[in-house]
């Protein structure tokens, strides 16, 4: 029961990642919502999978892929929004604020 | 003594990952494990030892705690973005000035912001950090750093300098 219910919840929240992928506004933004709520999905549907089949083969590599995931989505995000800046993709008009620009080489 | 602890992460990882515990399958693994850490010990954080004192442990599972729920938080407060029709959103980038000094606890302050409300870390230089962040509310550096950093650069300089 708790494994169905952690699985919908990271089906769901993988769901609002993907429409704030659509709906936002520029690549910036986009990257927030990919990361935050496709990261929590995940971790939430690895957690219903580790319950569902306790310690076994398959349970321990789900418990271990949380972390992995983790640590390497909050890398992906950083390194892809540095990309981005650097190649000089503008952000939204909507933005207030930069105070980057003036200390980027 | 980092090539030892690289050696037996990997070898812990290894076993738990293959979940065969035979003997050709330890020395496959150990013989990784070994590889492994002759290439990437020489890059791996420093200060292994004092990691084995159990107060840093203990601020180690505060800090996890503050930090998942803070994740869950950040969660709803992008849903909550995304699902409104107007989308109140008012995004920018902002600098602010961290204490911390050694790369490992940079590293983790960094990954901490990604995961927390409505900030993403652009770019760590030297003691400031770039940070993206969705709706800005205050225009104040450190009304700033205190609301992106404070929860999370205390408990990390307990366990991590």
């Amino acid at each position: 029961m708790a494994a169905i219910v952690l699985i919908s919840v990271g089906v769901l929240f993988n769901i609002f990642g993907c429409i704030g992928l659509l709906r936002l506004p520029d690549v910036y933004n986009r990257l927030q919502a990919a990361t935050k709520c496709v990261t929590l999905g995940c971790c939430s549907i690895l957690l219903g999978v580790f319950i569902h089949f306790g310690l076994t083969d398959a349970g321990i590599k789900g418990l271990i892929a949380i972390p992995l995931l983790f640590f390497s989505a909050t890398v992906a995000a950083h390194a892809l929004v540095r990309g981005t800046y650097h190649f000089g993709v503008k952000m939204t008009e909507k933005s207030v604020k930069d105070e980057y620009k003036s200390d980027v080489i | 003594m980092r090539y030892v602890s690289v050696f037996i992460l990997g070898l812990v990882f290894w076993l738990l990952i293959t979940f065969r515990f035979t003997v050709p399958n330890i020395i496959v693994g150990a013989a990784a494990s070994l590889l492994c850490a002759a290439i990437f010990a020489g890059y791996s954080m420093t200060g292994t030892l004092q990691m084995l004192n159990p107060v840093r442990w203990f601020w180690f599972l505060v800090y996890l705690v503050t930090f998942i729920f803070s994740c869950i938080k950040a969660n709803l407060d992008v849903a909550y973005r995304v699902l409104h029709p107007r989308m109140p959103i008012k995004p920018g980038i902002v600098k602010i000035k961290t204490s911390l000094k050694s790369d490992f606890a940079k590293t983790l302050l960094a990954n901490s912001i990604t995961m927390t409300p409505g900030t993403l870390t652009v770019d760590v230089k030297n003691e400031y950090l770039y940070i993206h962040w969705i709706y800005i509310r205050s225009e104040d550096p450190e009304e700033t750093a205190r609301i992106i950093i404070g929860p999370f650069e205390k408990y990390i300089k307990k366990f991590a300098e």
